[in-house]
């Protein structure tokens, strides 16, 4: 086992990482199977993540209690927010949601308690590694659930043709509101996790760079399946690491990654019909 | 005090104007959001300083050299990536999102070619002088800067209320296929289309970077935003609307900088954004636009 303690000691903090964007791009990738796209889970990340902090560092309470009130919190704000924005479609959503995102980050910026540009720190260190797997699994577990539910079905109606779902009775305001809140609720945990075990949040964590980054994973990844943007978010949490040799010079390989994504594989990496197919192939050749 | 400030925000106000025009005439035509324009922004301010500090060019030089630069990477960003995917008819955020990606590229390869740190233009470069008008302290530069950003405007407007290209182009704005089928060539407008917009771009990095003499890879990411509250502000696609977005925005910026906070100016753009946007969902002068998601 001491090859794994070593392992661990040294990448610990990048397996955790890996797990929380796995859980920010299966929020982001819940609003878009509603074909909703959403810049604000960055945002809403932040909420749960200050929500969950100060929690800790003034009123001392429970980690399990924390990262609920993490969840909670932006679920709230979405819920608020949700009715007039949703009404919007296409960009002047992601416009609106983007919007919102920068009077969050700007609020932030200006409060007292939130301390402002320097951010908060010393937050307890509480994340342990079974939390975000068992979270991550619960998650999915969940979002697998809900992708063959009645409400899964309704979303993904709403996803192909808005105007044939509300002829057919579907009360699409409501699912809308519904994915909307759901993905800020599972954005606002990963934003606890992530609190609890980077000690230090700042405004600047949260912006419009972190929406982009959350969307990417998604889109990269590729949103037909869950494993897409758990795949997604794992390469471009990992990327950066492989890259640290090309210092200024590695975003730009996020850049590319990311326009040659969308315009050679248009349904991400990892495509259901074409990974069977795959395989399919594969075993073909054995035979 | 208010004579002053309305002077800044007249400065500050035409460059949005300016930038947020070839925002809006790429959606308009292109039916894109181009989130790409914030980076070529700053290509733009980069194209000048190196044309400045390298190759000892005057400033008009810098300036023309800025816009054929910025112009030549929209037109790139056309070519290579707007085009394939017309070509293949992808849903229109799936164009957004590969701008993202080009913005990102470009910012980095900024930064790594220039480094992080700010860089400036050097003073001897800067048009001289100032002078009093009352009590009012106005400095050549920012005539400068209103003059070109109104001049430029003044010149598209013309071509595209005046010309047989304009009217080729609101044709297109209406509907690409009708034009096409009518014999325009739409291909060509949409490359024309992308160079204008990101030479306006490119040479509204430049005024902004020489007002606050301040050069950074970072710089497109806030004019981005506030192109993005600009066109909403107008009404998207709306050539009139940008400008009027842009000066509106300008003044609400520095007044409430000069009479609530620093910090406010932001923050007062994207809340009037994110109002406006929930009372009037296509913009205060937009149209209803029915384009499928």
């Amino acid at each position: 086992m001491e090859w794994f303690n070593d392992f661990w000691s040294t990448y610990s903090t990048l397996v955790f990482s890996v797990g929380v964007h796995a859980l920010l791009a299966l929020s982001i990738w819940l609003t878009l199977s509603c074909g909703l796209l959403s810049l604000a889970n960055a945002a809403f990340m932040g909420v749960g993540a200050y929500v969950s902090a100060l929690l800790t560092l003034h009123l001392d309470w429970s980690f399990p209690a924390v990262l609920l009130a993490g969840g909670v919190a932006p679920t709230l704000v979405a819920l608020i927010i949700g009715a007039p924005v949703l009404r919007l479609s296409g960009v002047y959503l992601a416009m609106a949601t983007l919007a919102f995102g920068e009077v969050v980050r700007i609020t932030v910026l200006n409060l007292e308690i939130t301390g402002g540009p320097e951010g908060l720190n010393g937050i307890p260190l509480a994340t342990e590694g079974w939390h975000i797997a068992l979270i991550l699994a619960v998650t999915v577990y969940g979002l697998a659930r809900l992708r063959r539910s009645k409400v899964g079905r309704a979303f993904e109606s709403i996803k192909e043709d808005e105007v044939a779902a509300r002829l057919m009775g579907i009360n699409v305001d409501r699912y809308k509101l519904l994915a909307f809140a759901l993905g800020a609720f599972i954005a606002g945990v990963a934003g606890a996790l992530n609190a609890h075990f980077t000690f230090f949040i700042s405004p600047r964590e949260y912006g419009f760079e972190n929406a982009v980054d959350i969307l990417t994973m998604a889109v990269l990844g590729g949103t037909s399946s869950l494993i897409g943007p758990m795949l997604g978010s794992s390469i471009l949490t990992l990327l950066p690491e492989l890259l640290r040799s090309l210092q200024d010079f590695r975003s730009l390989v996020n850049g590319a990654v990311l326009v040659l994504v969308v315009l050679f594989l248009p349904k991400g990496l990892w495509e259901s019909r074409r990974i069977k197919a795959f395989f399919k192939r594969l075993k073909g050749g054995e035979a | 005090m208010l004579e002053q400030q309305l002077l800044n925000a007249l400065t500050l106000g035409s460059v949005y104007a300016l930038f947020a025009l070839g925002f809006t005439l790429v959606f308009g035509v292109l039916a894109v959001i181009n989130l790409s324009h914030g980076a070529v922004f700053m290509v733009g301010s980069y194209a000048a300083l190196a044309m400045v500090s390298h190759l000892n060019a005057p400033l008009w030089a810098a300036l023309l050299g800025a816009m054929v630069v910025s112009g030549t990477v929209g037109l790139l960003v056309d070519v290579l990536v707007l085009k394939p995917l017309r070509a293949r008819n992808a849903p229109h955020l799936i164009p957004m999102i590969a701008t993202i990606g080009v913005g990102i590229m470009l910012t980095s390869a900024a930064q790594g070619l220039f480094g992080a740190e700010v860089l400036r233009f050097p003073e001897d470069v800067m048009p001289a002088g100032e002078f009093m008008v009352g009590d009012v302290h106005v400095r050549a530069l920012e005539i400068a800067i209103v003059a070109i950003a109104f001049l430029l405007m003044a010149v598209l407007f013309t071509i595209l209320k005046r010309t047989q290209l304009g009217r080729a182009l609101r044709a297109i704005a209406e509907s690409p296929k009708a034009a096409y089928l009518l014999g325009i060539n739409v291909e060509g407008l949409f490359h024309i289309t992308s160079f204008v917009a990101a030479a306006l771009g490119g040479i509204a990095g430049v005024l902004i970077g020489l007002n606050f003499n301040a050069i950074t890879p970072f710089m497109g990411q806030p004019m981005l935003h506030k192109g993005i509250a600009v066109i909403i502000l107008g009404g998207m696609g709306d050539i009139r609307g940008a400008l009027i977005g842009g000066l509106f925005l300008g003044f609400a910026e520095v007044i409430s900088k000069a009479y609530l906070s620093s910090q406010m100016g932001d923050a007062v753009a994207f809340g009037l954004l994110f109002l406006i946007l929930l009372v009037r969902p296509s913009g205060l002068f937009g149209r209803k636009l029915e384009r499928k998601a």
